[in-house]
């Protein structure tokens, strides 16, 4: 039997006291196509710096080809054959594909002058090879996404690499061209090359890849052949959870006056006639592919698309919301779905980050109330069960668990009305998690909250939403109660939506 | 008790290290100029010379709060006087009695075209950086010379001299035996202060400086913030035009063209971050006492203005090496 | 408009030559004078220290960076040298364009290490720097005019050639100078090194994303070293050139040209954040704002109104920049 491709043998790795990696074994065959899982924060994209030489692991051994690998550096380990697609690509916006595609060869090549005939030869053979179409000439900026992803794979697939890892490569796509991805994934399989799939979407890893290695908190806790997962176990490994048995159950009265009413919700090339209700006390989950409108949903409610066409009614008064002002005067919060860039101040306090929705209940002239602030701060951190003996700390040094935790305060301090959660727990740790979400549910349950809760992770819908939405190219294809459903048939609907 | 020494700690390293520093260099002036620094005069002029420059430090600061600069400060100070002096001549006369002796209203007339025109030209950089999304720098830059351009146009280039006694009295006279552009300095910078730590407003502005995005994702009206902040700039400038003014008697276009690097200077050494997010008005006032002293004490030692020059320049540079030098240590 | 402004982000160099062309279009048929000989080899000359300066701010535009301290650095240049050929009584074309512009590399070069190993915005490092040299230069190394009589001869005569001479139209004669052809040949010379060099290819990657030409293999260290190096060069070599030009060396000289060149050079389509721009835009940037400037005179505007032009220049070309990037940055 011939040695793996690569093989890591109890690979630790520690970043202040930090373990982010901890005994961690894999191997990966010619031509495999294996999948990397788990959640935000695992230890993936440690475990991928490792392979690709950027950092050194504290312990452990990296063998390629059979051979010990020591010092493995950025260079060697493209020298011998690995080669990363990162989720922003890497790519140059204001330079052609072409030169895109031909600089690193030229670099690596040691030249020092350009030839433009020879740039336009070596990226023709490099979209030859990947066998797709693309403008030379064309700027990467003007590039769809999927178009830029294939400029990067073509990138990549230049210096004949053994390994090709792609980071979360379908995070941007719509469905069509996630199976355009794949298809070329498996062209690439075909050549003889390896790739290693990082990603946390099940569905995914259950249709391409071969084997499945999942981590969690930086530890291998399942691995093998693809044919002994299925989304459960996958979800458990991944998780750590077991899904729970009963989900959220609505207990309000059907026939009252619904919180928000939705209807003839249009906005062009982004939603398509949306109508939708929901009822004090719902937690309405909303499902559906990247692209498929769901942000754009979220955003609309939050006043972020101004111009919209439709009505909307909140407690059954009609209103506009064309601006997020208006939206927030209406009783609408929002947690945006990256935490780090749209919802946090790093450099901030925890007090800070927290007040910030309130700034003009807790003034009097535009003078800020200090001592009224700090009190609703100080409650809000205890009601939060945020982890931090005061709130003057900077919000950085909390957890992601603990981060979420702020944004969501934020938005109660205003006693809102709906609650629009877009990826509610998303790079949060198990523990955390649980928490949010029987926080959530309570929150619906005692103070008649409206919850609007978009995911892609249909364990965490299923197990906290008393119905679930689905959503494809801006329209609404199913509203069905969370009793009548599972898992199973969410997905196979999403599937065959793709 | 613990929670509010650490509080003290972690708030205040930057002004500690200002302080340190000020001391520093007093210690260092009286201890090279013993005779001629330790003088009531010494101090006494830097309480009439800094209020202008610790103005237009304010007006920097307030900038770079959200990531910002204004490059203008300087050709809105000189518009906002040059416009003030001009309706001074026209109201009064050009020289003579007529002119030393307007009576009060007038002047507040004067004050309020001063300010009026700061707080315009500060709404002329805030329209065109929120709503054109112009760079501010580049943005600046180009309003600095059309403001520098009208002063030209205004006065043909020689200095507007000649202001009422009462103008003369901000720049050059004394309250209760304390320096007047100090006590508007005082005032000034007391209610930034306020504006900017205890207000939504200066609360905004940080926030906004440090995640614009975030902020909108808030609910924050950032475009009407940030335009407000650049007005705000624009009067600060338009305050200090009429200190330089009313203590030099004139008003020309290219005065103070040197307060613009001491201006950053000051903000970048008073910890203010020019990626924004993070400024205070008590770290631009020590940082201004710091850097009067050591001009002070230059001057006495008869370095020349250009030798200040060098070593003011030399300062912001060894400033960014230090601050680059605690985020590495940090 | 989509369409309008693909094209522009494609090649801004039409904008410009369409203002170009407009600009001389109107000038020349209000006064018939423009098209005199004397006035178009006038307005080509009036291009060449501008246009070394912009090539150099070029440069650090396409890195993403700004640089406000060369003229700082070409007067150095220019001032330390004739002050050596003087001391020294040298005389020449060659070595003293060496050396000018051997100091502007070794200036540049102070900058690259604060923005590179300091990681400060490039604004506030050339402000420093560049005040910091004047300082010096007014400070240490004096403050007097060297004048055509004390100026070395031969480089005068160097800068005094003319490439060709023809007789107008009242029997005058009309030169265009040589140093125009100097100017067309560093500007090649920039063109080649930065389209098909991989120096010049990496200063575009650097600015279209630093992470990314890390990734890529780039080192953006030698990079950026390179680029403010090589601006310090251009700096210093156009210093000499316009004191050869102009016959005087005066250490006083090209206060507040920066925002001149900048604003050519954004004329010309660079953008601010870095990665757009080229040669061709950046000169036919010069010639138009040159044209305008150098205009004002033949179309009977007072030259006062100057700066306010100027200014109105940097405020349209950023903002179409920014309607041409709002997609990008947004």
């Amino acid at each position: 039997m011939t040695a793996p491709l690569i093989e890591l043998r109890h690979i630790g790795k520690s970043f202040a006291a930090v373990r982010a990696l901890d005994d961690v074994s894999l191997s990966i065959g010619r031509g495999e196509i294996h999948c990397l899982a788990g959640e935000n924060g695992s230890g993936k994209s440690t475990l991928i710096k490792v392979i690709s030489g950027i950092w050194q692991p504290d312990q452990g051994e990296i063998l390629m080809d059979g051979q010990k690998m020591e010092g493995l550096t950025p260079r060697s380990a493209i020298a011998h054959g690995v080669q990363v697609i990162y989720q922003d690509f890497s790519l140059f916006p204001n330079l052609s594909v072409a030169e895109n595609l031909a600089l690193s060869s030229e670099l690596h090549e040691g030249r020092k002058l350009v030839s433009w005939r020879r740039v336009r030869q070596i990226a023709a053979e490099a979209i030859a090879k990947l066998g797709v179409d693309l403008d030379l000439d064309a700027l990467v900026e003007t590039l769809p996404t999927a178009g830029k992803q294939l400029v990067a794979i073509a990138r990549a697939l230049m210096s004949d690499p053994h390994l090709l890892i792609m980071d979360e490569p379908t995070t941007a796509l719509t469905g069509r061209e996630v199976e355009a991805l794949f298809r070329v994934v498996r062209d690439i399989q075909g050549r003889g090359i390896a790739v290693l799939f990082v990603s946390h979407k099940m569905r995914e890893m259950l249709e391409i890849s071969e084997r499945l290695t999942v981590i969690r908190s930086g530890r291998v806790v399942a691995a093998g052949p693809i044919s002994e997962f299925d989304e459960a176990r996958i979800t458990r490994a991944m998780t750590g959870q077991e899904i729970a048995a009963e989900g959220y159950r609505w207990t309000g009265d059907p026939r009252g006056k619904p919180l928000l009413e939705v209807a003839a919700l249009s906005i062009p090339g982004q939603l398509e006639n949306i109508a939708l209700r929901i009822m004090p006390g719902e937690i309405v989950g909303v499902s559906g592919l990247l692209g498929s409108g769901r942000t754009e949903l979220a955003l609309a409610l939050f006043g972020m698309k101004p111009g919209y066409e439709g009505r909307v009614r909140i407690d059954g008064r009609e209103v506009r919301l064309d601006s997020v002002q208006e939206a927030i005067g209406h009783g609408i919060a929002y947690v945006p779905e990256d935490r780090l860039t749209e919802g946090l101040f790093l450099t901030q306090t925890i007090d800070r980050n927290m007040l910030v929705t309130s700034h003009d209940r807790l003034s009097r002239g535009g003078i800020m109330q200090g001592g009224r602030a700090a009190r609703e701060a100080a409650e809000m951190i205890r009601e939060m069960a945020i982890a931090t003996p005061t709130g003057d700390r900077p919000v950085t040094q909390l957890s992601g668990g603990n981060q979420q935790r702020v944004v969501i305060g934020r938005w109660l301090l205003n006693d809102p009305r709906l609650l629009i959660l877009n990826g509610p727990t998303v790079g949060v740790d198990v523990g955390s998690k649980a928490g949010i979400h029987r926080k959530i549910r309570e929150l619906a349950q005692s103070r008649g909250l409206g919850v609007l809760m978009i995911s892609d992770d249909l364990p965490e819908l299923m197990d906290n939403c008393n119905r679930i939405l689905v959503l494809h190219r801006g329209r609404l294809v199913s509203d069905t109660p969370a009793a009548e459903t599972n898992e199973a048939k969410l997905s196979e609907l999403l599937g065959a939506l793709a | 008790m613990t929670a509010i020494a650490q509080r003290l700690r972690r708030v205040d390293t930057n002004l500690l290290q200002l302080v340190v520093l000020t001391v520093l260099i007093f210690a260092g002036m009286a201890a090279l100029n013993p005779e001629r620094f330790l003088r009531p005069y010494v101090f006494e002029s830097i309480t009439f010379i800094a209020p202008e420059l610790g103005l237009l430090a304010i007006a920097m600061m307030v900038a770079m709060l959200t990531g910002g600069i204004d490059l203008s400060v300087i050709a809105i100070a000189n518009l906002s006087c040059i416009l003030a002096g001009l309706f001074f001549h026209q109201v009064g006369a050009p020289r003579g009695p007529d002119l030393v002796n307007l009576p009060w209203p007038m002047v507040a007339a004067g004050i309020g075209i001063a300010l009026g025109t700061g707080l315009a030209a500060g709404a002329v950089n805030g329209l065109l950086i929120t709503r054109l999304r112009v760079t501010p720098i580049l943005a600046t830059i180009g309003t600095g010379q059309v403001f520098t351009g009208i002063c030209l146009v205004l006065t043909g280039g020689p200095a507007v001299v000649g202001f009422p006694r009462l103008w003369g009295q901000i720049g050059n006279g004394t309250a209760f035996g304390i320096a007047m552009p100090l006590v508007v300095f005082l005032i000034v910078a007391g209610l930034v202060w306020f504006l900017l730590s205890r207000t939504a407003f200066g609360i905004n502005l940080a926030l906004i400086g440090t995640n614009a995005k975030a902020a909108a994702f808030a609910g924050l009206r950032t475009g009407r913030t940030v335009f407000l902040s650049y007005v705000l700039t624009g009067g600060l400038a338009s305050i200090a035009g009429i200190l330089l003014s009313g203590r030099t008697n004139a008003a020309k276009s290219d005065y103070g063209v040197s307060y613009l690097l001491q201006a950053v200077l000051i903000a970048v050494l008073a910890g203010t971050n020019p990626a924004g997010g993070r400024g205070s008005v008590p770290g631009i006032i020590l940082a201004l006492v710091a850097l009067m002293l050591l001009s002070s004490g230059l001057q006495i030692m008869r370095f020349s203005n250009f030798l200040v020059d060098l070593i003011w320049g030399g300062f912001l540079l060894l400033s960014i090496a230090l601050a680059a030098w605690r985020n590495r240590v940090r | 408009m989509k369409s309008l402004a693909l094209t522009l982000r494609r090649h801004p160099e039409w904008m410009v030559a369409a203002v170009l062309v407009v600009a001389v279009l109107t000038i020349g048929l209000i006064n018939p004078v423009f098209w005199q000989p004397a006035n178009i080899f006038s307005l080509l000359r009036a291009s060449v220290i501008t246009g070394i300066l912009a090539l150099a701010v070029l440069l650090v535009m396409l890195s993403g960076g700004i640089d406000v301290s060369f003229p700082a650095f070409a007067i150095a240049a220019m001032y330390l040298t004739v002050k050596a050929m003087i001391a020294w009584g040298f005389d020449g074309v060659l070595l003293p364009f060496a050396m000018a512009t051997a100091i502007g590399i070794g200036l540049g070069l102070v900058n690259a290490v604060f923005v590179h190993h300091l990681r400060m915005i490039p604004l506030i490092v050339t402000l420093g720097t560049g005040t910091a040299v004047r300082g010096f230069i007014l400070g240490v190394v004096g403050t007097s005019q060297i004048n055509i009589d004390q100026m070395p001869p031969l480089l005068i005569d160097f800068a005094r050639q003319d490439l060709f001479t023809v007789t107008q139209g009242d029997g005058s004669a009309a030169g265009l100078s040589a140093m125009v052809l100097v100017y067309a040949v560093i500007a090649l010379g920039v063109h080649l090194m930065l389209r098909h060099t991989m120096m010049g290819r990496s200063i575009y990657a650097l600015g279209g994303g630093e992470e990314a030409a890390r990734r890529v293999g780039f080192n953006t260290r030698r990079t950026t070293f390179f680029i403010y190096g090589l601006a310090g060069a251009l700096a210093g070599f156009a210093g000499l050139l316009h004191g050869a030009m102009i016959w005087t060396a005066n250490p006083r000289d090209m206060v507040g040209l920066e925002l001149d060149v900048i604003a050519a050079v954004v004329l010309g389509g660079a953008s601010i954040f870095g990665g757009r721009g080229s040669v061709i835009g950046t000169m036919l940037g010069v010639l138009t704002l040159v044209v305008i400037t150098n205009s004002l005179i033949i179309l009977g505007v007072d030259t006062t109104w100057q700066r306010v032009v100027v200014g109105l220049i940097v405020i349209a070309a950023t903002a179409v920049t920014a309607w041409r990037d709002r997609k990008r940055i947004a």
